[in-house]
């Protein structure tokens, strides 16, 4: 077995140990209790607009809505997993004395952080999607299956990537404690961009979708998140998609192909300027 | 040479000159100790062996490789003097970490020899949380073991042991001796070191103040002699000059109940080095 695939093993092996995935998996379960509950509550109230004047389709209108803002919860419940399994990763680790006795052995500091990397990743990008899955299956029971399913569940995958590799160029440089605070600061610029998107759309204002844009491809987590929910509604015209995009969906921009190669480039400088910052570092 | 340095020299960010221009050599199966007080850079020295901390100027090399290159790494074994594992993990679960890391093919049996060696083979399941202080040192001790390295980098691997721990260490070191594994022991327990160590350093401020091997740098201090008109003592005479010493105070009427050859401690050389 690879260096970087022992670390990863024993990161994860933690996290069971620990029982980090048990408090995810119960607060998961009430979470989607709450959403079924609501979604649940909205269909049942929007039948009463079937066959209105407009032609708005109910159904679409509040399963978009609702799945759109759960897509938003789910990026967060990714973000924090994410951030909490890298938060201390180089830093915190070594400051406990836990580092050293690992990266002296021949796998080295590359293979540790690459270690660190896949299991963050992989676990909260699996994560998001099984959360994602099971928000579009009660939705779908409920009275509305999105347009596109993958993508968008890819791109909540690809968000959670970005921030675990951001969390962990972190920790190289930063303590456990200023790197949680950036690390939710970076999350809360990147929403913060979305928004002025949404702002920007809803008043025609070119600078501030000039600035939105740049904001999510400096933080492709929010290009992507956006992406992924214009996904949700790729197909849905008229005049549903205009009041759909009064709500969670005004700010959500379908991006060019280009953002796929994009991001897996960030996540490679991100994670090859934390292997120089570690490499440089005195333990 | 198992371990070669050569015109170390380390200066951290705010100025501390950590060490100063150091050399030192550890050859096959030889145990070097490592003496000095708080902040001379003994640590610093053992952690720029094993790559944890970039040297400033100057080499170092294990088995010929750099220090902190793969290969270096792959022929030590480190116990650092703050290190913790993880609380949840067993013993045994640290130690087959530790074999896939190095990559050990050794399996169960190295880690149950390595158990039985350091005195935790009854703790093979415990977690690491449940552990006393001195047995997750004899832990770090076993896991600096895995895979029988060539050269091993020990940090003040006894400062959490009872006496009975230390003496388990001593032990531990001697057989290591015996299988022709090298050792540079960084310890403050003197007679550790006496006991153990075929050569040591001295350092002091960054830099190597004395050298030597232990019964040499112990030097005769005098001759003391217990006479009816009170103890006299000789001073830089040696063991040879008793029987001289002896004769001319019997020759000068004096009555001689007792003699006492006086050899300098290593505590005395250490005290006297590190005062200068």
């Amino acid at each position: 077995m690879s260096g970087a695939l022992v670390v990863a093993r024993h990161a994860v092996r933690e996290s069971l140990r620990r029982r980090v995935f048990v408090v995810v998996l119960l607060l998961s379960v009430v979470f989607l209790a709450l959403y079924t509950w609501g979604a649940s509550e909205l269909f049942d109230e929007v039948d009463a607009f079937d066959g209105n004047e407009f032609d708005v389709q109910p159904d679409t209108l509040a399963g978009a809505t609702v799945l759109g803002l759960a897509m938003f919860a789910i990026l967060f419940l990714g973000a924090v997993l994410a951030t909490f399994l890298t938060l201390g990763a180089v830093r915190g680790d070594a400051e406990r004395g836990l580092l050293q006795p690992l990266i002296v052995r021949p796998v080295g500091r590359v293979a540790y952080l690459g270690g660190r990397l896949l299991a963050a990743a992989t676990v909260s990008a699996v994560y998001v999607v099984v959360l994602f899955a099971a928000c579009v299956v009660v939705t779908g029971v409920l009275g509305w299956w999105p347009d596109r399913v993958v993508g968008p569940a890819l791109a909540l995958a690809g968000a959670a990537v970005v921030i675990a590799a951001l969390s962990l160029l972190g920790s190289a440089v930063l303590s456990t404690t200023a790197n949680g605070i950036a690390v939710f600061m970076v999350f809360g610029a990147g929403l913060t961009a979305g928004l002025l998107g949404q702002i920007g759309e809803s008043l025609d204002a070119k600078t501030l979708d000039r600035i939105a844009d740049v904001g999510s491809w400096v933080l492709p987590f929010e290009a992507l998140y956006q992406h992924g929910l214009s996904l949700l509604t790729a197909d849905v015209e008229g005049p549903t998609a205009a009041i759909v995009n009064l709500g969670p969906f005004g700010g959500a921009q379908e991006a060019p192909l280009a953002l796929w190669p994009y991001a897996v480039a960030y996540v490679a400088a991100v994670a090859a300027l934390a292997a120089w910052s570690f490499s440089r570092r005195d333990l | 040479m198992v371990l070669e340095a050569r015109g170390l020299i380390k200066r951290y960010g705010s100025g501390v000159v950590a060490l100063d221009g150091v050399d030192l050599e550890v050859g096959e199966g030889e145990l070097v100790g490592l003496l000095g007080p708080n902040g001379a850079g003994k640590s610093t020295l053992v952690k720029i062996c094993c790559g944890l901390v970039r040297p400033s100027a100057g080499s170092a090399t294990v088995v010929g490789a750099p220090a902190g290159s793969p290969a270096a790494r792959a022929a030590l074994g480190y116990l650092a003097e703050l290190f913790r594992f993880p609380g949840w993990a067993a013993a045994d679960e640290v130690l087959e970490l530790h074999q896939r890391l190095s990559g050990s093919d050794g399996g169960e049996r190295e880690r149950g020899e390595l158990l039985e060696l350091v005195g935790l083979a009854d703790a093979r399941g415990r977690s690491v949380e449940t552990m006393s202080k001195g047995m997750q040192q004899r832990l770090g001790l076993a896991q600096a073991l895995i895979g029988r390295p060539a050269l091993l980098l020990l940090d003040e691997p006894t400062s959490a042991l009872d006496p009975v721990g230390r003496r388990l260490v001593r032990e531990v070191l001697l057989e290591l001796k015996r299988r022709g594994q090298s050792v540079l022991l960084n310890s403050h327990l003197l007679s550790e070191v006496e006991l153990v160590c075929d050569r040591v350093l001295i350092i002091n401020r960054g830099g190597v103040v004395t050298r030597g091997r232990p019964d040499e740098l112990a030097r005769p201090r005098g001759v003391e002699v217990e006479t009816a008109g009170g103890t006299r003592l000789f001073e830089g005479a040696g063991r040879e000059d008793a029987p001289r010493i002896v004769s001319e105070l019997v020759a000068a009427g004096e009555s001689v109940y007792e003699v006492r050859v006086l050899r300098s401690t290593l505590e005395d050389v250490y005290v006297q080095a590190v005062s200068e």
